[in-house]
This record gives structure tokens, sequence and C-alpha cells, in this order.
């Protein structure tokens, strides 16, 4: 299908993940990390990806981004082998951003920014200049921090001028990795709402990678959990904290869990009852 | 949003509405579909040449980015004209475009009093440079002498570790340039001596040449580009990575582990190295002479000795146990100075190389000058 015609609202689904197999090491060493996985996501929603630490939940983050190849199956996105995402003018079809930001140090902010419309090569430089202006205000950083270094920045400033950098060039998809590790709560609140607002306004599709419990709630339309090398279970956020697994009941209902949970404690009656209720 | 449609580039079309002209904007208004050739420059010319007055019709765009929005309120100059429809989609995007453009400041020229302060800048930083380079020396005597006394807490297994690396590791590099130089030394000499029918003495042309200055100077470059800069990258990326706060933080000395370390195995390894590369210089010229000049390799054995006095292999040993601190301290100047990111990393490397061989060079002509009466 032709690449433009990924918009969000397109009825096909943004990443079809079909049969994947991923290992690491050869011959004895060889360790199977997914194993027959499936997983759809589609337009609009915002899917975290959670599991214990070595279920590959970042290394599914890459191959969708086609930066890591699958030992087999098929990892397609927007409509095509993400394999072959990394080609030109990807920036116009994914956004990512990385855990530690990958802001290139030698750029000012604002160069960062303009990165991928610069790169394009026949856009004039006020225009570009103008437009990156807006993307880091849009991300809630003054137009007095355009000409400062990565190097100058707080860890919260870097998540967001990566995520401007990230939405450069509207994508319909986002992928974060640990959006707000790294961040102090009130920091990560605010990087929260931001998510939230971005979604609403630009009609993203996003894919997380999260530990954090409050971004998980706060942001997700549905959750997948890895586990026993594939996608254990999926759904609300609150349906699938009272699934009866013993990583999904760590997870959502140790202290961290029942700390976040609280708000959404009318959602969920109690961890036994299988209701049908929808939200 | 009509996915089923075909991709279409930006495109204006001017139409008679009721109320006034209306410009009825179609196509793709995305940064990819503008930046394809000469699109852009089309379309902000067909806008330029629309009439003030104009009413402006988005509804029919496919798909808006900021990008497009941005040109088209750039267009506008930056107010929402008189009459505007659009779907509401569109409409937060330019009012976000319109909320957060702004015109930066642009800086003032700079200005005589400007380039004074980044004088006084330059001079400040080199006098720090100094400062650092003199403390990092005298550490470094004070650690030896810390060595000295308490030899069983020395860093041992690193200064075999950083030998290996940077002695036996640079063996075969060292031994094909030495060998080539020798033997392009010989066939160079050669052609000249013969005029003279002094063939014989290329045995002291080569023998002091190599021995005294080539050999342990070849040496000395190859290994100040290929250890220097490993040494300004190595501690470098762990300024980067904070693995140098990391042993601060546990009382480690950098001075103890990471320089003196690099400056003994540098001070063993660079006289075995020259040495090395003397002989194959000398290997590769003995070849060349009994090539070019019928010299047997007995003769050239036999003549060697009375040729070139100890004196010189010892100079030679001792200027290069000189280098080879000097490469190993300037390396690790230059890579405690890194700033945390990684255009810092790749100045610094830079620096450290460049300064190592000038060094190199500079302090080779002052044993010169300084030992201008021994041995020859």
């Amino acid at each position: 299908m032709d690449e433009h015609n990924a918009s969000p609202d397109a009825a096909e689904p943004v990443v079809t993940v079909r049969g994947l197999w991923t290992a690491f090491g050869t011959g004895n060493n060889q360790v199977v990390i997914h194993k027959d996985l499936d997983l759809t996501i589609q337009a609009g929603e915002v899917v975290s990806l959670v599991g214990g630490s070595g279920t590959g939940k970042t290394v599914l983050l890459r191959q969708m981004l086609g930066l890591e190849k699958p030992y087999k199956g098929e990892v397609t996105v927007l409509g095509e082998p993400a394999a072959q995402l990394g080609r030109r003018g990807a920036a116009s079809r994914v956004g990512m951003l990385f855990q530690q930001g990958a802001l290139f140090s030698a750029f000012s902010v604002l160069e960062n920014i303009a990165f991928p419309l610069r790169e394009l090569g026949r856009l004039p430089d006020d225009l570009v200049r103008d437009t990156a202006l807006v993307k880091l205000q849009m991300v809630g950083l003054g137009p007095q921090h355009a000409n400062k270094k990565p190097a100058d920045l707080s860890g919260g400033m870097i998540k967001r001028v990566a995520l401007a950098r990230a939405l450069a060039m509207d994508p319909p998809l986002l992928l974060l990795d640990e959006p707000t590790a790294g961040l102090d709560p009130h920091g990560s609140d605010d990087f929260v709402e931001l998510l939230r607002s971005l979604h609403r306004e630009l009609n993203l599709t996003v894919v997380m990678v999260t530990h954090d419990l409050d971004t998980l709630f706060a942001l997700s339309s549905r959750v997948l959990v890895l586990a026993e090398k594939r996608v254990l279970v999926e759904g609300a956020p609150a349906e699938v904290a009272r699934f009866d697994h013993p990583f999904v009941r760590e997870f959502f209902q140790g202290e961290r869990g029942r700390r976040a949970m609280t708000p959404i404690a009318q959602i969920v009656p109690a961890p036994e009852s299988s209701s049908t209720q929808d939200t | 949003m009509d996915p089923s449609r075909p991709t279409t580039s930006p495109s204006i079309a001017a139409h008679d509405h009721a109320d006034g002209p209306t410009a009825v904007l179609t196509g793709r208004w995305t940064a990819a579909d503008l930046a394809t050739s000469g699109t852009l420059d089309a379309m902000r010319r067909q806008l330029a040449a629309l009439p003030a007055a104009q009413g402006w019709d988005l509804q029919g765009i496919d798909r808006l980015d900021h990008l497009g929005a941005q040109l088209l309120w750039n267009q506008w100059g930056r107010e929402w004209p008189a009459r505007l429809q659009l779907l509401p989609e569109q409409r937060s995007m330019l009012e976000r475009v319109a909320e957060f453009t702004t015109t930066p400041d642009v800086p003032p020229p700079a200005g005589l009093a400007q380039h004074f302060d980044a004088l006084g800048v330059r001079v400040l930083e080199s006098l720090g440079q100094a400062r650092t380079g003199v403390r990092l020396v005298g550490q470094l005597v004070l650690d030896i002498g810390r060595l000295l006394r308490r030899p069983h807490q020395g860093p041992w297994r690193d200064i075999s570790g950083h030998l290996y690396q940077m002695g036996t590791m640079a063996l075969p590099i060292t031994l094909l340039v030495g060998a080539l130089i020798g033997v392009v030394l010989a066939y160079l000499t050669a052609l000249q001596l013969r005029q003279f029918g002094a063939e014989s003495f290329i045995v002291n042309i080569l023998g002091v040449s190599l021995v005294r200055e080539l050999g342990p100077m070849l040496a000395a470059i190859l290994v100040a580009g290929r250890s220097g800069s490993a040494i300004t990258a190595q501690i470098g990326v762990m300024r980067v990575t904070e693995e140098l706060d990391a042993m601060r933080v546990m009382g480690i000395a950098h001075g103890f582990r990471l320089v003196m370390p690099r400056a003994i195995a540098l001070a063993i390894a660079m006289p075995l190295i020259a040495t090395w590369t003397t002989l194959a210089g000398l290997a590769g010229g003995m070849l060349a002479a009994d090539l070019a000049l019928g010299i047997t390799p007995a003769f050239f054995m036999n003549a060697l000795p009375d040729a070139v006095s100890g004196a010189n292999l010892a100079l030679a040993v001792g200027k290069s146990a000189v280098f080879g601190i000097l490469i190993a301290l300037i390396g690790c100047h230059y890579g405690l100075r890194v700033k945390p990111n990684t255009e810092s990393l790749g100045k610094g490397t830079t620096s450290a190389v460049v300064t190592a061989i000038t060094a190199v060079i500079v302090v080779d002509a002052l044993f010169a000058v300084a030992f201008r009466s021994v041995g020859i």
C-alpha cells in the first residue's frame, strides 16, 4: 500500500507483528526472547508494553523501528515491513523517543528539532526555523532555550526536546522508550500531561515501554503484558491488572501498584470478580 | 481526509465565490510533500501572487502538518485572514502555530569589546591548560614516589595490560613502516654515493640516521597516533559515562590508576618499539644495499659496530622513554579535559594526536641540540 495512506484514521492497523521469534546468541548459548509473538496496534491507540526485565520490550520497539531484525516472523508498520522504515523520509512516518533522548550533542536544541526537516534539503531556513520553534514551544519549552546545547539541559528538558524532534515531521506513529524514567514525580506528571494532550491534538498512535504505573494508568488505552515469551494478556489497564499471573500480580498488585491504582479503584471492584463492565 | 484518495501534491486553485475571490487549497501540505523538487517554490510564488483581500478554503487539504500550517501562517503575514474556511483539526493546528510563532532575537554583531573578551578567554584557557599540564607532571612524580614506597599496592595488572595494548600490538605496524623507510633511504643514498664511489659509507649513513634519529622518531610518531588517541578516547569516554566520577567517589585517584600506569607502560614500551623499528629499518636498508650496491649483509653487519657507537643507541633508548612518557601524559591531559559530550571527545582526541606528534618533534630537536657532541 502507499506509504502516505497510513493516516491515523485508516482502517488498517498501524503495527502488526505476526509469529515473531527473537533469539540472541548461537548454539547452546542461544536465548529465545520472543516465541511466536503476535500483536496488533490500531490507529489512535496508546499501547503500553510491560513485562519483567529481559522480556524484550525494548527489543520489540527496536524491531518495530527496523533497527533490529527478527529471527523469524514479520513486523509490519504502517503497511510495510519494518526493515524498510529506515529509508529516506522515515521521520515523517514514525517518531521515536529514546530513553536517554539521543539528542545530537554537537547541535543546539533548535538544530536538533529542525534536523529532520533540514535533511529534506529543499525547505527554506526561515520556514524550518519557525516550525522548529513552534515544536519547541509545543513541548512546553520557551524560545530562550533554542540555542542551548543538549549538555546544558536538565533530564526533563532533554526528554521534551527529544519529543519535539521525534514529532518534527508530524509522524502518525510515536514510539516511546521509558518516557518518564529519570524524571522527578512532578516532571513526570507534566510529561504525561504533555503526551496526553499531544496524543489528542495530533491524532497520534503511541506505543510505549514503561515501568511507571502512574504513566501507564494515566495514558494507555491498552496494555500488553509480555511474559512467557509472548503477549500474555492484553486489554484495558484495569482489566489487565486483574489477570492472575505471578508477574501481573507482582507488577500491578504490589505496593507500588496499589498506590497507582487507588484513583481507579472504583473501576476495579475486586481482584477476583470477572465482570464484563466497560469503561 | 479520505484514505482512498490518491496521493496528491499541494495545489492552489482560485475560485470566485459569492463573497469574493477565494483560494481553494488541495493536496497534501506536509513537509515531505512540500520538499519534493520545486513544489515549495511554486507554492510560495502562487501564494504571493494572490491578491490581499483573499478568502481561503482549506477544507480540501488531505493532510496539513505544522510545516504546511507555518507556511500558510507566514504567508498571511501572521494574522488570521478575514474569510477562512477550515476543518476543526486544521483550526487547532493553525491556532497552535499562531500561538507559538515568535521572531527570535538576533544577537548583536560582535564588536571590539567582544573580540577583546574572546582573546582574554583564550589566554586564560591556555594558562589553565598549562597549569593542569604542570599539575599532571607533578602528580605523576608523586604517584611514582608512592609506587616506589609501596610497590605491592601498585596497579601492576593495568601496567601489564597497557604494555600489551600499546607495545606488543604496535609491533606489526612499526615493523612494516620501519622496513619500508629503510629500503627507501638505502635506495636514495645509494644513487648519490655511487657518484663518489663511496658505496661502503651507506652503512654509516643508514646506521647513524636510523639508530639515532629515524627509528625513535618513526616509532614515536606511530605510537602517538595509535596510543595517544586511544588514551584520550578511553579516558574521555570514561568522563562521558561518569566513570571518572564513580572512581573519584570510591576514593581511587585518577593519577595513580589512570595516568601513571599508562605513563609507565609507554616509558617501558617506547624504547623497545624504537629499537624494534630501528632493527626493521636496518634490515630493510641492508636488503636494499645488497640489491642496489652489492654490499653483502655480512659486510654490513661487520661495518655497523664501527660506524655507529654505542652512545647513539643509549641516546635513542633514553629519548624514546621520554617520548613515551610525553605521549601518555598528553593523551591523559586531553582525555581528562573532555567534557561530557561527543563533540568535545572528538576535539580532545584530535588535539591529543596533533600535540603529541608536535611535542615529540620539538623534544627530539632539543635532544639533537643538547647531545650534539655525543656519539658522532
